[in-house]
């Protein structure tokens, strides 16, 4: 009370000059409050990945990584990766041509069923397609009778991660797509280009590194996938494990050093898409959606 | 075509593609999302009233509902409290590492759930690196609900983080200048001028993180113990029951779930509409 009284005949920087900052105690105090909770709670897992995968040694290492069992789980997330990525490219750029560059009915119920899969839980993205395509499911006899098998192989597989990853390229390309307009586009229609070199050569120019940065998200979610894949894998070494499927089975096996020396490997991969999504959002800040730049 | 393909429902355009890429979108969603769901849901429906209210109210899928629920709802709320920190240290404050500290916000998004569970697992069991210390202090976390809600505090933060960022900066530091002017103390500024204005923002994000835990596994399921009645979530009963081949189980506990999410969500688009009505956005 008596400070604040005083405070004006001091010129004192509390009350004399308007005040829209914290002492710097408070500061401090704040800046350390959150410096510790991100060091607790997000850096030390990623730091106790590391530091437990060269618990056994660089030899452990490097022979957990390369061992046949891994080596195929490697592959085949990259496989998944590489079918279920640019089908959800394709969506995203469909959903976003339409979304963005007209004005239609029922728009904002689409814009918001994108985005249905990040409220499901990974678990029912993977039970919804054992119901379908499973022995049991409405689906199975007649696909057991042809000899095609989708759940407990790959076409599951990628069915469920294309599920938890719809929403990613298109919520990139949506907003961005909505600010640009359609001058461009309707710019280039009437110097006489066709609907798809227009497509190709202006509108693609203009999302690209919004494009990109949707697809480094996709792809860091359809690799490292774990319940969805998880459900409709069957778990079979070699065959059907994905590297986060793979890590679970050795950890379940109490084989630790193995476990997170493939963790490792999904760890670096994060590293690399934070490092890429940071490297966009200050190059390219203007050129991806408003809510990304920083 | 696209012309012919809607008069009343679409706004006439001097684009093309319009048919084709919303065909292609609405097949898509359909084939991939929206049929799949249906399925289930009327998988569900075929066991009829009675039998869906017989499983998802057996004790033991009712204490793995009550779990995940309420471990999701602390670990929300200590995200809304945490992440409006740390977002208003990011936004407001200038000191080194900061950026560092920022592109670090999205490391739960980027670190698949498996590699977190084993990590934190690693870190908080007895013999960890921060459970050992936690042990003589009676504290158990790994193999407790503890170690569920630690893992939907990491998988959670940056939905809060990242919702109120562009609130913050958004600002208009001239209303905090008129309180300030107007002989306000700097408390009463960011607890009766600021934090309202966040306050759509921060439910939002809180809800975000919310449907996200509910629906979380792979960080759980390593650190959590599992243990029926005590730390079995509600997504791991669903991998059980599918184990056991009984599907009715699954589906039911399943679309009990898928319920919870679309209140959930129905509920952030209400917060979001709200926000939009009052602040003219």
């Amino acid at each position: 009370m008596s400070e604040a009284a005083i405070a004006p005949l001091l010129g004192s920087e509390n009350r004399g000059a308007i005040v829209t900052t914290e002492r710097w105690p408070v500061r401090a105090l704040l800046i350390g409050v959150a410096v510790v909770f991100l060091l607790l709670f997000l850096l030390l897992p990623l730091l106790a990945v590391l530091v437990e995968a060269f618990r056994a040694g660089l030899g452990a290492y490097f022979r957990a990584i390369t061992e046949p069992d891994a080596l195929a789980a490697v592959r085949l997330t990259l496989l998944v990766a590489a079918i279920a990525v640019p089908a959800n490219i394709v969506f995203g750029l469909a959903a976003a041509w339409a979304i963005a560059k007209f004005e239609f009915k029922g728009k904002s119920i689409l814009n918001s069923l994108i985005d249905l899969p990040f409220s499901v839980s990974p678990v029912i993205a993977g039970l919804i397609y054992v119901l379908l395509f499973g022995a049991q499911g409405y689906f199975g006899p007649y696909l057991q009778s042809q000899g095609i098998q989708i759940v407990f192989a790959l076409p599951g597989i990628v069915l469920a991660t294309i599920f938890v990853t719809v929403p990613f390229v298109a919520r990139e390309l949506v907003p961005l797509m909505q600010e640009q307009g359609t001058q461009d586009e309707e710019a280039s229609l009437s110097l006489g280009a066709s609907g798809w070199k227009t497509f190709f050569r202006v509108t693609l120019p203009n999302v690209k590194w919004a494009l990109l940065y949707g697809v480094i998200l996709c792809n860091a979610r359809a690799m490292g996938e774990f319940g969805a894949v998880s459900v409709v894998s069957g778990h079979i070494r070699g065959k059907t494990n994905t590297m986060p499927l793979h890590v679970e089975i050795l950890y379940n096996e109490y084989n630790f050093a193995a476990a997170f020396a493939v963790a490792s490997l999904l760890a670096l991969l994060a590293l690399v898409t934070l490092f890429i999504k940071v490297a966009l959002e200050w190059r390219y800040a203007e050129q991806i959606s408003a809510s990304r730049r920083h | 075509m696209a012309g012919a393909h809607g008069l009343a429902l679409k706004r006439p355009s001097a684009l093309p593609g319009f048919g084709l890429a919303l065909g292609f979108a609405l097949t898509y969603l359909g084939l991939i999302v929206l049929i799949p769901l249906a399925a289930m849901v009327l998988k569900a429906a075929s066991l009829g009233f009675a039998g869906f209210w017989a499983i998802t109210t057996d004790p033991r899928t009712l204490a793995a509902l009550r779990l995940s629920l309420v471990t999701s709802l602390i670990a929300a709320t200590i995200n809304a409290v945490f992440g409006v920190i740390i977002a208003w240290v990011l936004i407001r404050y200038r000191f080194p590492g900061r950026r560092l500290l920022d592109a670090v916000i999205d490391l739960p998004f980027a670190l698949p759930t498996a590699v977190a569970g084993i990590a934190l697992t690693a870190l908080y069991a007895p013999n960890g690196m921060i459970g050992s210390w936690l042990e003589p202090l009676g504290l158990k976390v790994a193999y407790s609900p503890i170690g569920i809600t630690i893992a939907l505090i990491f998988i959670g933060l940056p939905f809060v983080v990242r919702t109120v960022q562009p609130v913050l900066e958004e600002f208009d530091r001239e209303i905090e200048e008129a309180a300030a002017s107007l002989g306000a103390y700097r408390t009463q500024t960011i607890f009766r001028v600021i934090l309202p204005a966040l306050f759509p923002a921060i439910l939002t994000g809180f809800g975000l993180a919310l449907a996200r835990a509910v629906g979380e596994y792979g960080s759980v399921i390593f650190i959590a113990g599992n243990i029926p009645f005590v730390s079995e979530i509600a997504p791991l009963l669903i991998v059980i029951r599918l184990e056991e081949f009984s599907y009715e189980q699954a589906t039911a506990i399943g679309t009990a779930m898928l319920l919870i999410s679309f209140a959930l969500l129905f509920f952030v688009h209400l917060v979001q509409a709200w926000q939009r009505r009052r602040f003219g956005q």
